[in-house]
Formats: structure tokens, C-alpha cells, sequence
């Protein structure tokens, strides 16, 4: 059967670009549309009536939502290659657990760092920091979150490095100087061409911070 | 070899009685080690340095936290038992959705509808209100949100098929009433009637204490 895959999402969407990638690994073809999040289409509210949010996956007419939930479904449905979660069942709980992890914490401090202002945007930073510590210790000297292969967990947070220029500009700190290894495993992950194919450009993706910035704080 | 599970819990919390349930369903046996949570043990410390909560699952020393995680690696590891995860990719997209939905979203806005005050829990009652109904249309009448036999969505509904009724009859907020939610209400009558969950579910009237005891202490 032809399979038909539509995905609704927005490019500067960490989580949109999760699924990208996991489809990317498995060189699966669907149709992209872009979501203005402003004005929301039929498609998605009818598609994702719970949440009413991007990303969502429409398998033959059947929609799928929330990244991670995506990400293991893309990955049980096209199991031919790139296997994305590992196959024991303690690792798989392992890459589950930190992938949930970076859902947690991740996004809701590091968008405090656009959105918030004196001493909640200190705290955040602060907060932050400490979270991508406790993340570099979990790879520690593993060249991948899963191991020796690229993976799930990888997936789950790669994709905010496309946000790292914002987070360091509106944070006013360097990832290179305070988690360099947590660069050196982005840019090994950038190595791989789902990944770089899909990662947009940190600069657009800091103008698309600062609209975000401006809406929140009117400046 | 001799497999050692161990579950570390408090026993009014319906995340760690997710994981006893499940242990049940597949008939592991497994040692229970009650947490006091206002002291912490060194061994919970040292097997969820990440959070600090229960529920953890040790499986031969090795630790596995967040009650949804260890749900699908109980079912991972006994394959052959009471399966937790339908076998079909999109029904298993569905149900760790459902799970899902209830943590992040049901979870939240039940605990501030009946524990919050003022406006916030207000606003509360309106959203858990919405939020029962997307539950309740999911189920329409079927017996268990994962068919004819319990699944990973109705271990994980614990909180409204039981800690709701408790929340209700202490607090006064009524949230889930028949007329409103006829499925819902049949399903959580079947729920705490089940004999597995019944054995994982703190005694109503202790729970109902506990309750009272916290909501004059605040």
C-alpha cells in the first residue's frame, strides 16, 4: 500500500524537528506543512483536539501527536533500519527516562530565558546550567546519549541546539566554555545528514526568539 | 538466575501503586519498601539522584524511575505475561498518548481543582471538567480504555478511577458525577472492582483519613 505521511509542524519547532529527523533517519517520504501557530489550520484542531499543537504525524489518514510518542512510533512502523531505540529493554528504559527528562526541564526553563526578565531570568539561568551539567555528565565519555549509536535520547535533545545561540545570547553565557562536551556531541551529531538537513540555522533561529521575546515582554 | 525486584513506593501515591499493579498483572513477585518522604532513604537517593521520587524500580540493582517508563520496561521484560502495551504500533501511539495526557495534563488540573483555592481552582474545575470529557468520549462504553481487558491507559487513570472519589468526598469539589460522565463513572466502578487493582489500592478509609489529617494541617 501506498503509504501517504503528512506531518504539521514549525520550523523552528524543537520538537517538530525531532520527527524530521526520525523520519530523515529512515528515509521515509511525506509532505511538510508549515502551521502559523497564530492562526491555526482546520487540519491541525481537527487532527490534535487535545492539545491543538504541532508536531502531529498523519499516518494513512491517522494522526499521531507529541514528538516522543512520534519519534517510537515512526520507529516500530519503519523498523527496517536505523533502529532508534536500542533493543534491551534496561537501555531502552534508560533512553525513554532521559529523553523525558529533557521534555521536563529543558524547554520550560530555557524558554524563561526570552520570556522572563531580572531576577525569574537569573534563576533560569541559572537552572539551565545546571541542567545541561547534569545532561554532560549523563553522556560523560560516550560519543552518543545511547552509546556508540546514534539514538533515541540523541534525537530528543539535538534539536535544541539549534536554539544554543539563543539560549547563550539571552542568557549571556557560552555553551563552548560552560558544557564543551555537550558541543562536541552536537557537532557529531550535526555529522550525520538527518541531522544537519533538518537543524535550521541558530541565527534565524534567535530572530525567531526575539519576535517571541518581543510578544512577551512588548519591548 | 534469580531475579531481584524491588519497588520503592508511598502508599498513598498512585504512581508507585501504577508499578505494584502492573507487577501484579504479570505475576512478579517483588519486595515493597515504603518511603517516608519527608526523609528520603540513602538507597532511594542513590537509585533517583535525578528526581528524588518514587516510584523507582530496582531489577538486579539496577534502577529504573518514572512510573510510565518502568510500565512499559515491566512489559518489555515479561513479554510472555498479561500484556500492559497493545501489540499494534498506532494503539500503542494511543495509549502512551492517553498516559500521557493524564500526568501531564488531568493529574494538574484535578489537584488544583480540588486542592487549589479561589479563582485558580475555579479555572481548575472548568479545565479538569474538559479534560474528564476527552477521557470520557475516548472511552465511550467500553469496559477498560484498553479494550476488554485493563491496559497501560487505565493502570495510569488510577488517580480518576479511585484518588478522585477520595479528592471529592474530603475536599466537597464534585468533578466527576454520573450524569456528566456516564462512562467514566461505569469504568471507574469496574476499575477499583478488579482484582488486581482492588489489591493495589490503599484502603478507602485510610486514604480518606490521610486526606482529612493533610487538609486541616494546611
Amino acid at each position: 500500500m501506498a503509504e501517504k505521511v503528512v506531518l504539521l509542524d514549525l520550523w523552528a519547532s524543537m520538537f517538530g524537528m525531532r520527527v524530521r529527523v526520525a523520519l530523515a533517519e529512515k528515509g521515509i517520504k511525506y509532505e511538510y506543512r508549515e502551521e502559523d501557530l497564530k492562526n491555526k489550520s482546520d487540519l491541525l484542531l481537527q487532527m490534535n483536539p487535545v492539545h491543538k499543537k504541532i508536531p502531529v504525524l498523519i499516518h494513512n489518514g491517522k494522526p499521531i501527536c507529541e514528538s516522543l510518542i512520534i519519534v517510537q512510533y515512526i520507529d516500530e512502523v519503519w523498523n527496517d533500519k536505523s533502529p532508534l531505540l536500542p533493543s534491551d529493554p534496561y537501555k531502552r528504559a534508560q533512553a525513554r527516562f532521559w529523553a523525558d527528562f529533557v521534555d521536563k526541564k529543558v524547554y520550560d526553563t530555557g524558554r524563561k530565558l526570552w520570556s522572563t526578565k531580572g531576577e525569574e531570568h537569573e534563576t533560569a539561568k541559572k537552572e539551565l546550567l545546571e541542567i545541561f551539567k547534569t545532561l554532560e555528565e549523563e553522556l560523560g565519555e560516550k560519543p552518543y546519549f545511547g552509546g556508540e549509536t546514534f539514538g533515541f535520547m540523541d534525537v530528543a535533545f539535538v534539536t535544541f541546539y539549534s536554539w544554543f545561540y539563543a539560549f547563550e545570547t539571552f542568557g549571556e553565557f557560552s555553551m563552548e566554555a560552560e558544557h564543551p562536551k555537550i558541543i562536541a556531541w552536537a557537532k557529531r551529531c550535526m555529522q550525520k545528514e538527518s541531522v544537519a538537513k533538518t537543524l535550521p540555522d541558530q541565527q534565524k533561529v534567535y530572530e525567531f526568539a526575539l519576535g517571541l521575546r518581543k510578544r512577551f515582554l512588548g519591548e | 538466575m534469580v531475579e531481584e525486584v524491588v519497588v520503592f513506593g508511598v502508599w498513598v501515591s498512585p504512581y508507585s501503586r501504577r508499578v505494584e499493579t502492573a507487577l501484579r498483572l504479570k505475576g512478579v513477585p517483588y519486595k515493597y519498601i515504603e518511603e517516608d518522604l519527608g526523609n528520603k532513604s540513602p538507597l532511594l537517593l542513590k537509585y533517583n539522584p535525578i528526581h528524588e521520587k518514587v516510584p523507582v524500580l530496582v531489577h538486579n540493582g539496577n534502577p529504573i524511575a518514572e512510573s510510565l517508563v518502568i510500565l512499559e520496561y515491566i512489559d518489555e521484560t515479561c513479554p510472555q505475561g498479561f500484556p500492559i502495551l497493545p501489540k499494534d504500533p498506532y494503539e500503542r501511539a494511543t495509549a502512551r498518548f492517553g498516559s500521557k495526557f493524564i500526568d501531564d495534563k488531568c493529574m494538574p488540573a484535578i489537584t488544583q481543582a480540588c486542592w487549589g483555592e479561589g479563582e485558580a481552582s475555579d479555572k481548575a474545575v472548568e479545565e479538569a471538567t474538559e479534560l474528564l470529557m476527552f477521557m470520557e468520549n475516548e472511552l465511550k462504553e467500553n469496559r477498560f480504555f484498553g479494550g476488554e481487558r485493563i491496559g497501560m491507559v487505565d493502570i495510569a487513570a488510577n488517580i480518576v478511577g479511585f484518588w478522585l472519589g477520595t479528592f471529592e468526598q474530603v475536599t466537597g469539589v464534585e468533578l466527576m458525577t454520573r450524569d456528566k460522565f456516564p462512562n467514566l463513572t461505569n469504568w471507574s466502578i469496574e476499575f477499583v472492582r478488579n482484582n488486581v487493582i482492588k489489591e493495589n489500592l490503599p484502603p478507602r478509609e485510610e486514604m480518606i483519613s490521610y486526606l482529612r489529617k493533610k487538609r486541616s494541617a494546611r
